[in-house]
């Protein structure tokens, strides 16, 4: 066994935790250790919860019959908690103690986890820098002088410097996908409507999709086959059954095709980004997977798309912060959040409605039928998931149009609906993180798992560690 | 249509609209950001979109019914329905008149 039980796999740790090889109490004091010793520095937590009260939680844990029994984990802060505060990342909601749970909160409680903090993020999910907050921002473990990303960046952050096993982010354009790859962990991005968004802070209500964050794939399995599934109080979570994600993990992807969408790799992309990826494709014809090239000729026009279509809906979402029922007044929104509100506002406004907010609907068929032709030619795509490594702070936030060009690969995958797998695929020669991302077919989850777990059973990026 | 020039009572407008209560410096910056975000995202009325339907959701799923019933387990108590609000009188919230006097 190794030395410091928090670099266990959840695997290992249930197993461990199964022949009391260790206690839960001992394992979220292990966590704890790093949460004290790297927090400071690191800021990836809005709100932490009292050691005694984690033990306390554990102490009333029906052993036995729970899948995740003992396991720590964190949320992002968009998640409601009732009775601990939850406020989105915004001071709107400081303060704020809800009176119910998030369905995947809940799935995990009734699994035998143990929520141990809410995460640091762009507030309302509106960022992909996680600068956009009322409260501290969270640093890259791998350089404290450059942004973890966004907005789930206290999600991928805390994953990174092992302060818990796993945590939920959420995407809506990349949030969980971008974190995840320039923090070096593993992040999932799943199908609209595979996991509850109910308990979900929404952003954009058809955009917005719940998933795992993770140290590997195989962790990222084991937690999908938990949160994911019909929930009654989410109209738009799927019936399909939900596949054993975790037996049917190490099938092996001999004769799969993966398709290249060269649009992935346009000007701009860091030449270390795509020559990471570039390797990456390499190591999957090893595997036996063959390689073809598609187009995706839509992925410009996303980013347009995107930035109407998520204004648009969090224009309405936000509508409900009238500070009457919960919350505080209107004032209290950052610049970059009335930004969003105000081109929504706009984008929906009478004389603008077909210009714009229709116009995007109709681009939103065109990306689709965009995906739907290359997944007639392969079983997947992979591409970069940004098109540079980490910024410093400063670098993005200042310049909005900047801004939403850094999420040109991880937007459309959130209009078309489809699922998509970020996962490390090595360092600048600076020693930052590269991710590439898998982006399969509707609710083909298990296919992009098992890819990226023949990948990482093949190489060992995700297993580097930040020094800190 | 050329909407990269937004003018001052435009933004004023649409701020107001979206009930943002915004100071001289923010409503400046704003109204900046918010031209050259306009400027950029005006890229997609050169998209042919002639023979595209709309799509405001992506799974298809429709008609989701469920039993017309009251699950009394999630219904908040009139106090926790209040918890979150500062502005309380009689169990009630408080909110701003929206009728003149007259």
């Amino acid at each position: 066994m190794k030395n410091d039980i928090t670099e266990l796999t959840i695997k290992e740790l249930l197993n461990s935790l199964a022949k009391k090889e260790f206690s839960s109490i001992e394992l979220i004091d292990a966590y704890l250790k790093n949460i004290n010793s790297f927090e400071e520095n690191i800021k990836a937590f809005i709100t932490l919860l009292d050691r005694e009260e984690i033990h306390a939680k554990i102490k009333n844990l029906k052993f036995k019959i729970k899948n995740l029994s003992g396991l720590p984990f964190s949320l992002k802060d968009a998640y409601i908690t009732q009775d601990t505060t939850t406020t989105a990342g915004s001071k709107i909601l400081d303060g704020y103690k809800p009176k119910y749970n998030a369905t995947v909160y809940q799935k995990l409680l009734d699994n035998g986890a143990v929520l141990i903090g809410k995460n640091s993020q762009d507030a309302w999910g509106h960022g992909s820098t996680s600068e956009n907050t009322d409260y501290d921002i969270p640093r890259n473990p791998y350089d404290l002088n450059r942004v973890a990303g966004g907005s789930s960046g206290g999600s991928a952050a805390a994953v990174a410097a092992n302060m818990v096993p796993f945590a939920i982010g959420e995407d809506t354009g990349g949030s969980i996908r971008n974190p995840a790859s320039f923090c070096n962990i593993t992040g999932l991005k799943v199908t609209y409507g595979r996991v509850s968004r109910y308990g979900a802070i929404a952003y954009a209500s058809s955009l917005d999709t719940v998933g795992p964050m993770a140290k590997s794939v195989e962790d990222i399995a084991y937690i999908l086959s938990i949160i994911a599934g019909k929930d009654p109080y989410d109209a738009t979570t799927s019936p399909n059954p939900v596949p054993n994600y975790i037996e049917n993990l190490s099938r092996d992807i001999k004769n799969k095709i993966i398709g290249v969408p060269k649009e992935f790799f346009q000007d701009g992309t860091d030449k270390e980004v795509i020559q990471k990826v570039r390797d990456a494709l390499k190591i999957f014809e090893k595997l036996g997977a063959n390689i073809c090239e598609v187009s995706i000729p839509s992925i410009d026009i996303g980013v347009a798309a995107y930035y109407l279509l998520a204004p648009s809906e969090t224009s309405s979402n936000l509508a409900r912060y009238d500070g009457i029922r919960f919350g505080h007044s209107r004032d209290k929104f950052t610049q970059e959040t009335m930004r969003r509100i105000m081109i929504g506002t706009y984008a929906l406004s009478a004389g603008y409605y077909d210009a714009y907010y229709k116009k995007s609907l109709k681009a939103r068929t065109l990306i689709i039928n965009d995906y739907n032709n290359a997944f007639k030619k392969c079983d997947m795509l992979i591409g970069p998931v940004n098109p540079t490594p980490a910024p410093k702070f400063g670098e993005l936030i200042s310049d909005p149009v900047q801004l939403m060009l850094s999420d040109v690969y991880t937007l459309t995958q959130n209009i078309a609906g489809i699922p998509s797998l970020a996962l490390p695929c090595g360092f600048t020669e600076s020693g930052l993180p590269i991710g590439m991302q898998i982006m399969g077919k509707m609710f083909s989850e298990e296919t992009i798992l098992q890819a990226g777990f023949a990948y990482q059973q093949a190489t060992d990026w995700h297993k580097r560690k930040p020094k800190l | 249509m050329d909407t990269s020039r937004l003018s001052i009572d435009l933004v004023k407008k649409i701020a107001e609209l979206a009930k943002l209560p915004l100071d001289e410096k923010n409503f400046s910056i704003l109204q900046k950001q918010l031209e050259s975000s306009f400027t950029y995202i005006n890229k997609i009325q050169s998209l042919d979109t002639s023979n595209a339907r709309e799509t405001s959701q992506v799974t298809g799923l429709e008609n989701i019914f469920r039993e017309d019933e009251v699950n009394k387990k999630r219904n908040l108590t009139q106090q926790e329905s209040l918890s979150g609000s500062t502005a309380i009188y009689k169990g009630y919230f408080k909110v701003k008149a929206i009728f003149d006097e007259e």
